[in-house]
């Protein structure tokens, strides 16, 4: 599996990724690190902790993550989330399914990378 | 040559962020990294003049990057240290607001390799680095000089109360050394003196005479000419005064105390080997004791002394010239005739207090000169160094330094220091700390922060002596921090810097000396300086108690000296010092005035008739076969409110009665006595 392929998989941008970190080896290096990273299971933990601030803060910072590695479908589901967590203090309407959202698209990202490696 | 790499220190709460930017600033830069604003505080508290751009990012836990922003506003270091702003937020409000607070640019995610790199380097270069740190550079070398000023002033003045002298003579002898060695380097490179040595020398000049200390004050204060064999002891003060610097555990200066350990010996021996005690000859003299030596013999010649009147200074440098005091180094000499005008006008300006404080300032300018107006890129290198060096000798010294920082609150200590106290080497909130409580009690830090604040920038030196509890032991532990302010038009207590010095030693080192001080050599009783002073206090405190002063003397005493030689009178003296000390409690005071006369300070609760008569009987008790015998008046402060020496006058009157009458006998003292009896200068003379 080439790296074009993995980010075709995962509904991720990796001509504009290849651009702007300018070679295959540091995405690689990266990606393997978005697999590892802590953002994710922060959220999840705190969401399930009802720490709403938290839970902002890691799906920003799981938003921000994408962004630098153009992975477009999560980052944008991180980012509706991110943002319907923005100033709330708890649960509304919109935030399960949301969150639903961001879970399918980082096992997809997951899993995917992982096959790179 | 390797270029040596910038700093930029990375805040952002995403390892992976702080991952993606350091792999593309690391060709260029250093990276530091902090995972949130309060981490990134720290970390420029520590090395804000190494840093030289924070790349921040504004989302982060703790504490988020505004509230670092506005930290940096308070510290002053937004100027010094540019920032740029990295965040996935692209809202204006939220850039407006960082450059409202003094951020410089902003980048947003995603990073883009060129764009990074480019902001950087282009930012970087926008914002050189100008730092003025000649503060802080002349504030440690200040702490060091006061720190070894002090210590001499205590140690010299120690001697200076026992000598009977103004004090003035070793502010002189210092000023006199200083001079004399800029002179000789500037006539000659023979030989090879630093500014540093020169102050060293002259810190250590003011012990020259330390050794005096072993001398008995009889001798020591004798308005006459010497007999041989005082003379050969009044000569030992160089060899005690050597071997007291030997004994001492003040090591943490080895030069001065090198330096002081050639001025103690060899202040008396002559360029032509005919001074004392060694009688080495030319050079074999170190040059710190061949310059005290000039300095000593030229000031105690201008100075009034107890057996002479003082010359003029240019009868004295022409004493000197001629010979008269033995021989000096031939450069020397011209040395003080090259410099007797400024002499003669320095001399007579200084005084005490004001001189260690200009002396220190001089050097701190002067190295500051040294140091020209370029405080750039090299003063951070500069300073790099100096804290590495001060690290290293704070270490090898044995040394606890500290640095409290006052917002946020937090202490920092040396690795060394660390270890040593058992502590890590950075403490957050320290007043909340419970391992930092444990051994700095927590009401006492409290005092101790409260007096920081109470300095001020014109005086931010404090000293504090404190109980500590150092790995479970509890001990005295001196306190020294020069509090920084800053420098706006209202400074702010920033913090301080300092060291905490264990004095339990020291402290029982300087009691030791100070009780050889108080005590009289030949019968170890406390001597009278000391014995009034202490009485005074009690006098002072024990208002409503009850107090009884005895003032004898040995009757014929003279005579017995004449009929049995002084050996036998010495005995006689020790005796009865030895029976006094047998027969007081340790709460009361005997004294040896002078010559055969003793003083015993004692309270009581009802009445001291039998406690007097008790010690008259063990007094009065034969010693080989000899009969002494002892007058004494005694003068208890009941209807009294007076000092010591109305006190010593009543006793001294009721003595006289009992000399005038059958001698070998006490009284005491009431106020019929004073009518019959003539003046206390009459009695004086018919003694």
């Amino acid at each position: 599996m080439t790296v074009r392929e993995c980010y075709e998989a995962m509904g991720a941008n990796y001509d504009e990724a290849f651009s702007r970190l300018r070679s295959d080896e540091r995405i690689v290096r990266f990606l393997i690190k978005v697999a590892e990273d802590g953002s994710y299971a922060l959220l999840c933990r705190s969401l399930e902790e009802k720490n709403m601030e938290e839970a902002f803060r890691a799906a920003h910072t799981l938003k921000g993550i994408c962004l630098n590695l153009s992975l477009t479908r999560l980052q944008e589901s991180a980012s509706k989330l991110t943002e319907a967590l923005r100033g709330k203090t708890e649960y509304t309407p919109e935030t399960v399914p949301l969150f639903e959202q961001v879970r399918v698209d980082y096992a997809c990202a997951v899993e995917n990378i992982r096959k790179l490696s | 040559m390797k270029k040596e790499k910038k700093i930029i220190l990375v805040v952002d709460d995403s390892e992976l962020n702080r991952a993606l930017l350091a792999d593309m600033l690391s060709e260029d830069f250093e990276i530091l990294e902090a995972e949130n604003g309060m981490e990134a505080l720290q970390v420029l508290q520590e090395h804000e003049l190494e840093i030289s751009l924070l790349l921040l990012d504004i989302v982060m836990p703790v504490m988020d990057g505004f509230e670092v922003l506005a930290m940096m506003n308070q510290k002053g270091w937004i100027k010094t240290i540019p920032v740029i702003m990295i965040s996935a937020e692209a809202g204006g409000t939220y850039i407006d607001r960082a450059y409202d607070l003094g951020a410089i640019d902003y980048i947003s995610r995603p990073f883009d390799e060129r764009t990074v790199k480019h902001r950087v380097a282009s930012n970087y270069l926008l914002t050189v680095k100008q730092r003025e740190m000649s503060d802080m550079l002349s504030s440690q070398i200040y702490e060091k000089e006061k720190d070894n000023s002090l210590m001499i002033e205590i140690l010299s003045h120690i001697v200076e109360f026992r000598n009977g002298e103004s004090g003035m003579h070793v502010l002189h002898v210092h000023a006199i050394t200083e001079m004399l060695l800029k002179q000789l380097v500037k006539m000659t490179d023979k030989y090879p003196l630093s500014t540093k040595d020169i102050r060293l020398i002259g810190n250590a000049s003011a012990l020259h005479d330390i050794g005096k200390i072993s001398v008995p004050s009889e001798i020591l204060n004798k308005p006459g000419k010497f007999t041989p064999e005082e003379f050969e002891i009044m000569k030992r003060h160089t060899v005690e005064g050597a071997k007291m610097l030997d004994n001492i555990p003040f090591r943490q200066n080895e030069a001065l105390i090198r330096f002081s350990y050639e001025i103690c010996r060899w202040h008396h021996e002559r360029y032509d080997g005919k001074g004392y005690p060694d009688g080495l000859k030319g050079d074999d003299i170190p040059i710190s004791a061949q310059v005290v030596a000039i300095a000593d013999v030229y000031d105690a010649l201008t100075s009034k002394r107890c057996y002479k009147a003082a010359f003029s200074p240019d009868e004295a440098v022409r004493m000197i010239l001629n010979g008269e005091c033995g021989t000096f180094n031939p450069i020397l000499i011209e040395c003080l005739r090259a410099n007797a005008d400024q002499l003669k006008h320095e001399l007579s300006v200084l005084s005490l207090g004001q001189v260690t404080d200009s002396s220190i300032q001089d050097t701190v300018q002067q190295i500051l000169k040294n140091d020209g107006p370029d405080m750039t890129a090299r003063s951070v290198r500069l300073l790099e160094r100096e804290r590495m060096k001060f690290r290293y000798l704070s270490d090898i010294s044995r040394e606890i330094t500290f640095e409290y920082n006052a917002v946020p609150e937090m202490i920092k200590l040396t690795e060394w220091s660390a270890e040593s106290l058992g502590m890590p080497e950075k403490i957050v909130n320290p007043s909340e700390d419970p391992l930092w409580c444990k051994m700095f009690d927590a009401d006492n830090f409290r005092r101790f922060i409260e007096h920081l604040r109470a300095t001020t920038p014109e005086n931010p030196i404090l000293i504090e002596k404190c109980q500590l509890e150092i790995n479970g032991e509890k001990t005295w532990n001196k306190i020294v921090a020069k509090v920084l302010w800053g420098d706006s038009e209202r400074p702010e207590f920033e913090g301080a810097i300092g060291k905490i010095m264990d004095v339990n030693d020291d402290t029982i080192a300087l009691e030791n000396l100070e009780d050889k001080a108080n005590r009289d050599s030949r019968t170890g009783l406390l001597n009278h300086n000391a014995a009034r002073r202490i009485i005074n206090e009690r006098l002072a405190e024990g208002k409503g108690k009850k107090y009884a002063l005895a003032f004898f003397d040995v009757d014929n005493f003279k005579q017995a000296n004449d009929q049995y030689g002084h050996l036998f009178g010495d005995e006689v003296l020790e005796t009865v010092a030895a029976r006094i000390k047998a027969n007081i409690r340790t709460t009361d005071i005997g004294a040896r005035m002078g010559g055969d006369e003793f003083i015993i300070f004692m309270e009581y609760t009802k009445r001291v008739r039998e406690q007097i008569d008790r010690i008259f009987r063990r007094l009065t008790v034969e010693h080989r076969g000899y009969k002494i015998g002892v007058s004494m008046g005694v003068a208890c402060t009941e209807n009294f409110d007076g000092d010591y020496d109305a006190l010593f006058r009543m006793a001294d009157t009721a003595q006289y009665t009992v000399k005038r009458g059958s001698k070998c006998n006490y009284c005491f003292y009431d106020d019929s006595m004073e009518s019959v009896l003539p003046s206390a200068d009459q009695r004086k003379d018919e003694r």
